[in-house]
């Protein structure tokens, strides 16, 4: 049998013309939404709005109000942080670290989940500036001269972690604004509204698609996917010092770096999957966003999650093997304690469901894999909470143990960064191009020159 | 269009093949004043352009650098220098804990300063009074048509000649574009009075802004919330108490701890008897009576107990601790004159604390016997 391997299959399907793209990418922005688009965003506001409450009543009350008390002095707060950092990775390594391996499929959800990156990095943020309880307070993060004469501690992984996301938020919002650009350009020319195009004129820049542009910005684009790359490792990495730069057993470990870079790429895959089956279905991009692109989304989603799996059983044989009965207590009781149910949410919603996507048939049916997403992002919430609050809920000292419970304002406010991302994440499929329609020009069928014609082979 | 100045000839053509084709062409035909215009990178054109690869990574490398530079020494002046802050013992700046930071600060610096440069330097934006902006020639290289047109002010420009140019390339739609001096200008925007104006403006903005939060606003309610608490400031009347005062007085017959009350007082001879020095003899001890009698006895009694302080004459001198009389006197004896004073030396029991007056009472001891050495001291 032979395969003509040169030949790759298309990654836009049904050969839609270039002009045909525009309309459809653009359609969102052009058309009234429907009632379903204002009753999903009701619905999310609302979400929104009861995280508002509840923040309210904490700022006025204080932080009482919250499960955290000692010893488990992190509860929700830090574990939505890291949960919501983790999302945001998948942007990145879709729209950089494909880049860079020249994955084309990726063409068709880069915009996307960038933006997801972006606003799962908006929401994350929050926490730790509402964790330290008067956030009004939170410039003192930044190492500025004050008049107290006081430093940060550049030595300690929190005031890391306060450069890595603002550095993250960042250089992913330029990275993104930089592949808007000629979009922007083109629906500036396709508008006949005269606000629609002065909002566009002014963020597309002047943009003339012209090719002395486009040679510097393509060098760009490699410049900064080059750099997203290692800094989307670093963040997670420095999430993951916070606690294994810490001497509490359970936290303080090599292999959290990349343990938790993987279970970041994890949920965030999960998380696009997701919110990628709605989009495509609703703005009808099904040949864009391909089943394929789908199916190869679920492939990382069984290699991040066996690497995840791998760790959970290597932090067990590394609590046994290394002899300290500190590590094999905090294991066991992990898997037996207080907290097993979250340890065995966490194990068969990470490790088992993904193992699923081993079929193919699973792997390309869209209800299945929507149902396995949302139990991959289910457990990697826990997966945090585990981390978080078993280490710290038994430690050292047995007299000062206890069991943290959080409370209704904790939930409300984890229901509220919900409605705030899904509300960003909303209002985002209405107003600007969610799929890049240079980039997906640039892969559809014809739409680079052929390599005979034009003698460009001859030379 | 006596007005109208032209800016360009411009063509139309339909596929990828015939554009990169055209921008060959274009080029072997010595124009330089060109471009090409396609909705999407198409692969070749920069090659067919003759343009070479893009130098923007060496401003990348100049703003990366500097990030290392200024992450590095940031850190540095201030955890050697301005704020030093030991953390369990380990040298104010060991590199790994820097090397966080250090790295985020190079990827900001050098992402922003590329793009920055690029937006600027290279293309000069923001940029929306161009001449091509809102023509037919844009509208149909920003959807699905390529483009390719040449300039009025090449040197080789020729009207006539361009256009057949482009017609032999098979350009459909062969267009003048003209452009109004007045209102179209081709200087970067960048340097404008009004763009540098809206610059200084959106800076006051944010250093008035940063300033007033950081230094009123945080210490306006209900931010200072924290400095306002209920409770009662020392010498500061009180409302809750009948008697209104802030502070309170200890319940009678309350002893505070290491302030036994001194039983001999008016009865030297009995302390003399029953007082014992609770210190030994070390040079431990003698040291720390040294220091406190050079502190609170040298200025009458001198350096050696002499009574020939520096005080001379200022106050009456006191008599010499060598004399036999206080030879003999027992160390409770001593203690008794340091606690109650005699005569017009005043009482030291405040300033002086018990274990304290013991190792002086042994100091004067040491310094008695040094001033009478026997013979068989001599060793
Ligand atoms: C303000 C100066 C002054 C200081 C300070 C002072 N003394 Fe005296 N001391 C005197 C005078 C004056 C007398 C003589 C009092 C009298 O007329 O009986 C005296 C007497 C004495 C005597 C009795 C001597 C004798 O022959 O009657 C002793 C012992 C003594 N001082 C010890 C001390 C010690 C120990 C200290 C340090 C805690 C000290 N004094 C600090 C001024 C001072």
């Amino acid at each position: 049998m032979s395969i003509d391997y040169s030949l790759e299959p298309s990654i836009i399907e049904g050969k839609p013309g270039l002009a045909s793209i525009d309309s459809t990418i653009a359609a969102p922005m052009e058309t009234r939404p429907n009632k379903n688009f204002y009753m999903a965003l009701s619905v999310t506001l609302t979400m929104l709005g009861i995280g508002a409450v509840c923040l309210g009543y904490s700022f006025y009350y204080g932080m009482g109000l919250w499960g955290n008390n000692n010893p488990v002095g992190w509860g929700f707060d830090i574990v939505n942080f890291v949960f919501w950092i983790g999302i945001g990775h998948a942007g990145t390594l879709i729209s950089a670290i494909l880049f860079l391996f020249r994955q084309k499929w990726r063409t068709g959800i880069s915009r996307f989940a960038e933006g997801m990156t972006i606003f799962a990095v908006m929401t994350a943020g929050i926490f730790p500036l509402i964790h330290v309880g008067r956030p009004w307070l939170d410039g003192y993060l930044m190492p500025y001269p004050n008049q107290h004469g006081l430093w940060v501690n550049f030595t300690s992984p929190l005031v890391w972690d306060v450069f890595a996301v603002s550095t993250y938020f960042i250089v992913s919002a330029i990275f993104w604004y930089i592949g808007l650009i000629p979009d922007l350009a083109t629906l500036r020319d396709r508008t006949v509204d005269k606000i629609r195009k002065t909002i566009y004129s002014i963020f597309s820049l002047g943009w003339r698609h012209s090719n002395r542009h486009w040679h510097h910005y393509e060098m760009s684009y490699i410049i900064l996917a080059g750099f997203a790359t290692p800094l989307v490792l670093s963040v997670h990495t420095i999430v993951s010092f916070d606690f294994a730069v810490s001497i509490l057993p359970g936290w303080h470990s090599t292999i959290f770096p990349p343990y938790f870079v993987a279970g970041a790429v994890f949920s965030g895959f999960a998380m696009v999957q997701n919110a990628l089956i709605f989009v495509r279905k609703i703005f009808n991009y099904e040949h864009i966003i391909t089943l394929d692109t789908l199916e190869k989304m679920n492939k990382i989603m069984i290699a991040t999650g066996s690497m995840v799996g791998y760790a959970y059983a290597m932090e067990f044989f590394i609590a046994w093997y290394s002899g300290s009965p500190l590590e094999t207590f905090v294991f066991v009781n992990r898997a037996f304690g207080d907290y097993a149910w979250a340890y065995w949410i966490m194990v068969s919603c990470n490790v088992i469901f993904p193992q699923l996507f081993w079929f193919k048939k699973i792997r390309r049916s869209i209800p299945l894999m929507f149902v396995v997403g949302v139990f991959v992002n289910i457990g990697m919430w826990f997966e945090r909470f585990v981390i978080v609050v078993t280490s710290l809920s038994r430690d050292f000292l047995p007299s000062s143990w206890a069991y943290y419970k959080p409370t209704l304002y904790d939930i409300g406010i984890l229901i509220g960064s919900f409605g705030l991302f899904f509300s960003l994440l909303l209002i985002f499929t209405r107003t600007l191009p969610v799929v890049s329609i240079a980039e997906v020009k640039a892969v559809s069928d014809g739409a680079q020159p052929t390599h005979h014609a034009g003698g460009s082979h001859a030379e | 269009m006596q007005n109208k100045v032209l800016y360009s000839v411009t063509g139309i053509f339909q596929t990828p093949d015939s554009i990169k084709h055209a921008a060959k062409s274009i080029a072997d035909a010595g124009y330089k004043r060109y471009d090409i215009n396609t909705p999407y990178p198409v692969h070749g054109i920069p090659k067919a352009m003759g343009m070479t690869i893009s130098k923007l990574g060496y401003f990348t490398l100049v703003f990366g650098l500097s990030g290392i530079a200024l992450a590095l020494g940031f850190t540095w002046i201030i955890t050697n220098i301005i704020y030093p802050l030991v953390q369990g013992g380990k040298p104010f700046f060991a590199l790994p804990p820097f090397i966080p930071i250090t790295f985020e600060v190079t990827v900001l610096l050098s992402s922003c300063g590329t793009v920055i440069i690029m937006l600027l330097l290279y293309f000069k934006f923001p940029n929306n009074s161009h001449p091509l902006h809102d023509t037919n020639y844009m509208k149909k290289v920003s959807s699905d048509k390529y483009g390719a047109y040449i300039m009025a002010d090449d040197p080789n420009f020729d009207q006539s000649k361009v256009r057949s140019l482009l017609e032999s390339l098979g350009a459909i739609d062969i267009e003048d574009i003209y452009y109004d001096e007045e209102t179209v200008s081709l200087r970067p925007k960048v340097f404008e009075p009004k763009f540098l104006g809206f610059l200084l403006v959106a800076i006051l903005i944010t250093a008035g802004a940063t300033y007033f939060t950081l230094n009123k606003l945080l210490f306006m309610p209900p931010f200072d919330w924290m400095s306002f608490q209920s409770r009662v400031n020392a010498q500061s009347l009180s409302t809750f108490f009948p008697d209104k005062h802030g502070m309170r007085m200890p319940p009678s017959g309350t002893i505070a701890r290491g302030f036994m009350p001194f039983p001999y007082e008016g009865d030297p001879d009995k302390a003399g008897k029953m007082l014992v020095n609770p210190m030994t003899n070390t040079q431990e001890n003698i040291e720390q009576g040294r220091k406190q009698y050079d502190i609170f006895c040298s200025p009458c009694h001198d350096w050696h107990g002499t009574g020939n302080s520096r005080l001379r004459g200022q106050f009456p001198n006191p008599p010499s601790l060598h004399s036999q009389k206080v030879r003999n006197w027992s160390d409770g004896m001593i203690y008794y004159i340091i606690t109650m004073g005699q005569n017009t030396m005043p009482s030291y029991a405040y300033q002086v604390s018990r274990e304290d007056r013991w190792a002086i009472i042994l100091y004067v001891r040491t310094l008695q016997r040094a001033m009478n050495a026997k013979p068989e001291d001599i060793k």
